[in-house]
């Protein structure tokens, strides 16, 4: 079997940090993506837009910019990429299984780096399975890889920078939304503000997000706060969003509706493996239990970035960094002096990203009725069990999501739960009474992607001959 | 629902065809954007009730975007590109595509 040094899940920005900082030692560093372009989906296709698209490259301006200075690293180095890649196996005894060219591929390493960043939050509301809802992130990327804007100003609704973000990208790209329906509700902003002298500590990102609500402002889109009630009206489309605002009802036409309530670690990856994790209760999500250096709690495997917790596109590069300082140190290549003196001023810029986090979370903090969503709600797409038939089996004993999933089939389809987890665990969390951390999650199996049976019977083969 | 940026430049035209009807997309498109730029609605409907489904997340989280590519069922639209001659149909109900419970 292939082995490597360090094999890393993930060429987003804490991936290629690790990799460059790594492979700099002078060790063997493997990196697996699923896209065909490094940069994550942050910095998605970033090559191919400062390429082929100033205009874009430029309002994109200097956050995504430093995305292709990370992609540059890349292409000059020693690090095996390898794009197109879809790991499906991780064992705690650091071998990789991963699809690529329609084929599995086992590959041993001494350490692995996970670095699969964050998912959306799922955002259950009347009518979200109707197409032409999509995902912010999913609108972005639309907008960085394929170079697609609404053709009919969209409607952007929920809660947190992103939203912001989109709306801003939307109006440069001369495609400004109809309007912005924010859920935050509006004493948020009065009790987060104990959190503001931290975060001045952060004050470039406050700034940031200030410049972003005038440039709105300036251009009129038309912005909606303290919203409930969402529900994505259509037949076989969406056709329009309706809400309260005010004590009225409202209701506004769009054929693209997008949702946000900000985004959670991906930890398929690290559940799979047997990392141990908690419950974070202000962002409402489970993360990887990580030392200062990045390691988890099983030996040879490090988490770095969104996927151990959510702190930005900057935080991660740290952290990459960071991690692969401490990994290169394990492999023997770099001394513990040099690896600590290298290490401080990435902890400083870390702390400095991670200063806004408790206010942002505590003002974005996800509306209660997509964390506990009425019971006619559908919450596992892929089976179409609504919020109302988990409550159901709850009262007639079901403990927790694994047990919900054979009763109901949730988390059973294609997409292994990753949509409906975190609800069904708040859900039976709630009529429990319990802590979402005394519920858990549901148990990952491999395959984490499913695989055409083929594949899997050539792996075997693979494994059976000599080598 | 979607049309292209006004500096969207991409290298020369292909072209795919869905539910026989031809559509031209752009090299290094994914399956699932020359799709929604054609406004084909449903790219799928689920096995239960027979729902139309299209793209969500577009980072190959939520399998709502899968299609059958050449004769291929289950293939993730967001995480496939477009190759010249594509032959794409929507995917319809079970196709025994299940996670791994
Ligand atoms: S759109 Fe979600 S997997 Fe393709």
């Amino acid at each position: 079997m292939d082995s490597t040094d360090l094999a890393i899940i993930g060429a987003g920005p804490a991936g290629l940090a690790a990799a460059a900082t790594v492979a700099g030692t002078g060790a063997s560093v493997v990196l697996l993506d699923e896209q065909p372009l490094p940069g994550g989906q942050i910095y998605r296709g970033v090559e191919m837009v400062q390429m082929l698209r100033p205009k874009t490259f430029g309002f994109f301006g200097p956050e995504f910019a430093a995305g292709a200075d990370l992609a540059k690293a890349l292409r000059g180095s020693a690090v095996d990429y390898r794009p197109g890649s879809v790991v499906w196996d991780v064992s705690p005894d650091l071998v990789l299984h991963y699809s690529r060219d329609g084929r599995s591929r086992g590959l041993a390493a001494r350490h692995v780096l996970i670095a699969s960043g964050a998912l959306e939050r799922p955002v259950p509301i009347p009518g979200w399975t109707l197409p032409g809802v999509m995902t912010v992130g999913a609108l972005q990327i639309l907008l960085k890889a394929d170079a697609l804007v609404p053709r009919v100003p969209a409607v952007l609704a929920g809660a947190g920078p992103l939203l912001l973000l989109l709306a801003v990208q939307y109006l440069r790209a001369g495609a400004p939304p109809t309007a912005i329906v924010e859920t935050v509700p509006k004493d948020a902003y009065r009790r987060s503000a104990r959190h503001l002298p931290q975060a001045l500590r952060g004050w470039r990102s406050l700034l940031k997000g200030r410049g972003w609500m005038r440039e709105l402002a300036r251009a009129g889109v038309p912005w909606y706060r303290g919203c409930t009630g969402l529900r994505v009206e259509g037949g076989d489309r969406a056709e329009a969003l309706a809400f309260d605002h005010d004590g009225g009802r409202r209701r506004i036409a769009a054929d693209v509706i997008a949702l946000h309530q900000g985004v959670v670690p991906n930890t398929q990856l690290t559940r799979l493996v047997g990392c141990a994790h908690d419950w974070d209760s202000g962002q409402r999500c489970f993360r990887p239990r990580l030392d200062a250096w990045q390691a988890s709690t099983v030996e040879g495997i490090w988490v770095a970035g969104d996927g151990g917790g959510i702190a930005g596109a900057k935080a991660a590069e740290w952290q990459g960094r960071l991690a692969g300082l401490a990994i290169a140190g394990r492999l023997g290549r770099l001394d513990e002096r040099d690896r600590d003196r290298q290490a401080a001023p990435l902890r400083t810029a870390l702390a400095r990203e991670l200063a806004v986090r408790p206010l942002l979370d505590a003002l974005y903090h996800p509306s209660p009725e997509v964390l506990c969503p009425a019971d006619d709600v559908i919450v596992c797409r892929c089976e179409e069990v609504t919020a109302g038939r988990v409550r159901e089996a709850v009262r007639l004993g079901c403990p927790g999501p694994n047990q919900a999933k054979s009763f109901l089939r949730c988390g059973m389809g294609p997409c292994q739960g990753r949509l409906c987890g975190l609800t069904v665990t708040e859900i039976i969390a709630r009529e429990r009474g319990l802590d979402p951390a005394e519920i858990g999650s549901y148990r990952i199996r491999p395959p984490l992607k499913p695989l055409p049976l083929a594949e899997l019977a050539a792996l075997d083969d693979e494994a059976e001959a000599p080598v | 629902m979607f049309r292209r940026t006004s500096d969207a430049i991409r290298p020369a035209g292909i072209s795919i065809h869905f539910e026989g009807r031809p559509i031209v997309a752009q090299a290094g498109d994914s399956l699932a954007a020359a799709l929604l730029i054609e406004d084909v609605g449903a790219f799928r409907s689920t096995p239960v009730s027979g729902a139309p489904r299209a793209p969500y997340c577009m980072m190959g989280v939520c399998f709502e975007c899968l299609v059958e590519v050449d004769g291929v069922p289950n293939q993730q639209a967001c995480m496939v590109q477009v190759r010249d001659g594509m032959q794409v149909r929507r995917q319809r109900g079970p196709a025994g595509m299940d996670g791994n419970g």
